[in-house]
């Protein structure tokens, strides 16, 4: 309740930059870049954990971990994992390849977030499959965009 | 000189899963950032991370200007023979970096 | 309101003790920030400004111009330093004016190593800053407004109760009155500056108290005093005294 109050002051305080922000940097089709990726294969939705604070103080540096819950097994693994921000400059964050000796398809990095939007995270697995789901943040300070003094 | 800091544990049983927790010092410009008089710092990344180790790959990043400052990462990997981990690294102007621990298995 | 108390209470003190004015309680700087920046200060391995204390320990080993090294007289971990840190800014005889840790690490470059100085935000500054900084983190600080101190913390006092910018704001507006409100989606701090040098994720590097302290004076619309002026230095020497008993956190972390 108060967190929504909180949310919505500041939302009116800073309304007119967010909406700049946005403006300035539109939702891009990471549709596409995921089609181009799978082959025009439609990803199964779910099966994967993402760690993502709601809020981000600072889209300079925002905590970011991805699990998926494989065996891991040569029959039966996680081979990569792909990350996209759909309002960042370039919606391509990075892409993760587990090897053979990997244990776990379990990263923890640190991202940056232009402005508010959805982190999209594609799994691609062994036998072709791939799953895909998507997070809303919220991001306070903006990274790209805004300078700091 | 770029720095980076590699932690694997010293020891592990073999077949065990370990956690490498790796911090590279690296300013991930952006190219969107200006300087005082107005100019835009090239972009420069470590566009290319990978991490070998029992004599193959286990774990590869390729990494854009969505990584935050001073690159972080934190993986896992089954630990089968005593050895290094190694990293290495490359950025947009082709700077190279290499970080390295040993890991004992028994 | 508790502003006004304040200087209220400070007319009556007058020309007694060098009493600054204290929050209550106490609150240090992570108190203000997000959890995950908290859990990034407390990792020694994943918070970079552990970067900057790495590269600070290696030129604290390298050899000056003159081929001294820092380590020759502080130890090759800088065990001498241990608590140093806790006691800045003060009355450096030498030099004949209160410095900073920042001052008096170049002032030691210049003296004992043979250098041309260490110039302020530089990297060989930070680095060095940063690392001795950190040999005292945990500690309490320990600054005295007494004594040869006593003028420049007077005049830091007086800079922390002035309005200035066109915002028409002073420190204790915010770091008195109304700290823990937020502003601009942010918590208000009380404005210690035990974190610092810290990596604050705006810079997406670590930098200097008086760089924190300059982008203040960015916010209120005010003139930016430079780094290592006298004026920044009296106000971190106020502002010292008024987090006392607080532990050093050096290398912060800073959203």
């Amino acid at each position: 309740m108060k967190r929504r109050a909180f949310l919505g002051t500041a939302a009116l305080l800073g309304a007119s930059s967010v909406t700049r922000a946005q403006k300035l940097l539109p939702a891009q089709d990471v549709g596409a870049l995921v089609a181009r990726i799978t082959g025009g294969a439609v990803p199964e939705r779910g099966g994967i954990e993402v760690e993502l604070p709601p809020i981000a103080e600072n889209g300079n540096s925002v905590p970011f971990r991805v699990r998926v819950p494989s065996p891991m097994s040569a029959a039966d693994r996680v081979t990569a994992l792909h990350v996209f921000a759909e309002r960042n400059p370039r919606p391509l964050v990075a892409a993760f390849h587990f090897g053979p000796g990997a244990a776990k398809a379990d990263v923890a990095t640190r991202i940056r977030l232009a402005v508010e939007q959805k982190v999209t995270v594609l799994a691609s697995l062994s036998g072709g499959r791939w799953r895909l789901v998507e997070r809303p943040v919220l991001v306070t300070a903006a990274a790209c965009i805004d300078e700091g003094v | 000189m770029a720095i980076a800091r590699l932690q694997v544990p010293a020891t592990a049983r073999a077949g065990e899963a370990v956690e490498v927790r790796l911090l590279v010092q690296h300013p991930m410009e952006t190219g969107f950032r200006r300087e005082a008089d107005g100019r835009a710092v090239p972009m420069n990344v470590v566009n290319r991370l990978s991490v070998t180790y029992g004599g193959e790959e286990v774990f590869r990043a390729e990494m854009g200007s969505g990584i935050a400052a001073n690159p972080y990462l934190a993986f896992w990997i089954v630990a089968k023979s005593s050895g290094e981990v190694v990293v290495e690294w490359v950025d947009d102007k082709g700077d190279k970096g290499r970080v390295a621990q040993p890991i004992a298995v028994s | 309101m508790r502003a006004f108390a304040v200087l209220a209470g400070l007319v009556v003190l007058g020309a007694a003790a060098a009493e600054p004015s204290r929050p209550s309680p106490l609150k240090p700087g992570p108190d203000f920030q997000s959890a995950d920046v908290r859990a990034l200060q407390a990792d020694d391995f994943a918070n970079p400004g552990m970067l900057w204390v790495a590269k600070g320990r290696d030129r604290f080993r390298a050899k000056g111009a003159n081929g001294r090294r820092c380590a020759d007289c502080h130890g090759e971990e800088g065990e001498a330093l241990r608590g140093a840190a806790t006691r800045f800014p003060k009355h450096d005889g030498a030099l004949g004016r209160v410095t900073d840790l920042a001052g008096r690490i170049d002032a030691c470059d210049r003296r004992h190593r043979g250098g041309a100085g260490l110039a302020r935000e530089s990297d060989a500054l930070l680095e060095l800053e940063t690392f001795v900084a950190n040999l005292s983190r945990g500690m309490a600080l320990a600054v005295s407004p007494e004594g040869s101190a006593r003028g420049a913390w007077e005049k830091g006092r007086d800079l922390y109760f002035t309005r200035i910018g066109q915002l028409n704001l002073a420190c204790t507006h915010c770091h008195d009155a109304r700290w823990g409100r937020t502003l601009l989606a942010e918590p208000i701090s009380q404005g210690h500056p035990t974190g610092w040098p810290a990596y604050r994720l705006e810079w997406q590097a670590v930098g200097s108290l008086h760089r924190r302290l300059r982008a203040c004076f960015f916010g209120v619309r005010a003139e930016q005093p430079a780094a290592g002026s006298d004026e920044l230095v009296a106000l971190e020497l106020y502002l010292a005294t008024r987090a006392k008993g607080l532990p050093v956190e050096a290398p912060g972390v800073r959203r």
